[in-house]
């Protein structure tokens, strides 16, 4: 098991290491700033936290639920603090301002990707290809802080469950994940198998436990 | 120290004059809130909840710079054995502030401009030290949120009784009528000693004030020890 940080806590000393994601240098030591796992390589030495709020990062590939349609585009949550906006002009076909609601209703769920952030939120854009709404399939809330591990190195982890399942997963930053099988057992298998891995994150060798654990279910 | 030595004296309880009541800390106890705690003291027993970093609204209260950290103490109507009135008294509008000034040193609120980080503290039971253990249970609950912090936070209160002095004070002891009577001072620290909040009203000497910030000093290391051993059991009770 991975050595558990909390806020404060001297985590390496020496001038060999150097600061990464939630650490700051203090002197000669690396100390946490969250409560979280210790991860260190090529003496990098960062914080994995395991809790709090998701914080949206240009980039990010999203799923979120319409809330409201304004003139010139969508408001969507996407379990930010702020709700975010998809404009008009950020979809990939043209979209009639009097159409708006046939190409996205309200309650509808979508996967999009951060374009921006600014002062006034953040704004979505769903213009490149897989993005768009989601027809059918299940929808999964994880913690947003899980999100790297379900994904694994390269998405090493994700593609177990893909090929296990026999699904097609769509795992968003923000903490919703898209499942979309061939029947709903397979759909409720590879959530079960994504819970595992939430209730393991800080199970070290972890891609090796979940094989066993598909091993053990297959049984 | 002339009428009474420490070796002699008796505290209401039977405790000795460094020993704190027994102190119990736990995370994760609300499961809505981004992060949460339970701090007790004896029979004090406050529970933290912290929500955010989330916009801050009404928007004239969002500062472009950094983030707030906006506390609210709150004592239950039956934390203490006649019931209080429910909602916020002159009293804890005051606690609230100076909780929230013991802990903004240590957040990184720069961090979340435009934003609030909602800390809710509520004493469940009453008997002295109540900002301590809300402090002590704000502490826990931000970490266990996720939210930077330089340091944690460790609160105390020291209690001068008559001459001599005295770690965490109780209700007994607060009402100390002998001598000088008694005089409370919560301090609350870094895990390196450094001293975020101090408060003091009543009379004491500089001499002894430093003494006191002494005990404290050693009181705060104890409860630090007790507080990340909570939030490192509190993962490790999940390991299968």
């Amino acid at each position: 098991m991975r050595q558990i940080t909390i806020p404060g806590e001297i985590i390496a000393s020496g001038d060999k290491y150097l600061p990464g994601e939630g650490t700051e240098k203090r002197g000669k030591d690396i100390v946490a700033l969250k409560y979280g796992l210790m991860e260190e390589s090529n003496n990098l030495v960062k914080v994995i936290p395991l809790s709090g709020v998701y914080l949206p990062r240009r980039g990010n590939v999203v799923i979120g639920k319409v809330e409201n349609i304004t003139f010139n585009g969508w408001v969507v949550d996407i379990g930010t603090a702020e709700s975010s906006f998809l404009p008009i002009s950020e979809t990939p076909r043209f979209v009639s301002k009097d159409g708006l609601e046939e190409v996205l209703d309200i309650g509808d769920m979508v996967i999009a990707k951060i374009n921006e952030i600014n002062k006034r939120g953040v704004d979505l854009t769903i213009r490149m290809r897989g993005y768009g709404r989601i027809e059918d399939g299940m929808i999964i809330k994880i913690n947003s802080n899980k999100v790297p591990r379900v994904i694994g190195k390269e998405g090493s982890m994700v593609s177990i469950i893909k090929d296990e399942t026999k699904c097609e997963i769509t795992v968003g930053q923000n903490g919703l994940i898209w499942i979309q099988g061939k029947s709903v057992e397979d759909e409720l298998f590879a959530k079960k198998a994504i819970q595992f891995i939430v209730d393991n994150s800080f199970v070290e060798g972890l891609t090796e436990e979940v094989k066993k654990w598909f091993e053990e279910e297959r049984k | 120290m002339t009428a009474k030595k420490s070796e002699n004296f008796q505290r209401p309880d039977g405790r000795k004059v460094d020993e704190m009541r027994p102190i119990k800390a736990k995370v994760g106890v609300i499961p809505n809130a981004d992060g949460s705690a339970m701090f007790s003291f004896g029979d004090t027993v406050a529970i933290a909840a912290v929500y955010g970093p989330k916009k801050m609204h009404p928007q004239h209260l969002q500062d472009v710079e950094k983030g707030t950290l906006r506390y609210t103490y709150n004592m239950m109507s039956f934390s203490v054995t006649e019931r209080i009135r429910p909602g916020p008294s002159r009293r804890s509008q005051e606690i609230s502030k100076i909780s929230q000034w013991a802990l903004e040193p240590v957040v990184m609120i720069h961090k979340f401009p435009g934003t609030v980080i909602d800390v809710h503290v509520s004493i469940l039971q009453a008997n002295a030290s109540t900002r301590c253990a809300g402090i002590n249970a704000a502490a826990l609950a931000l970490a266990h949120a996720g939210v930077p912090m330089k340091d944690m936070v460790s609160s105390v209160s020291i209690g001068k009784l008559d001459k001599q002095l005295v770690v965490d004070v109780s209700k007994d002891e607060e009402d100390w009528e002998d001598g000088e009577g008694a005089t409370d001072i919560p301090f609350s620290m870094t895990s390196d000693g450094k001293i975020t909040h101090v408060q003091l009203d009543g009379k004491i000497d500089a001499k002894q004030l430093k003494e006191a910030a002494k005990l404290a000093r050693e009181a705060t290391k104890k409860i630090y020890e007790i507080q990340k051993k909570a939030l490192k059991e509190s993962l490790e009770g999940k390991d299968g």
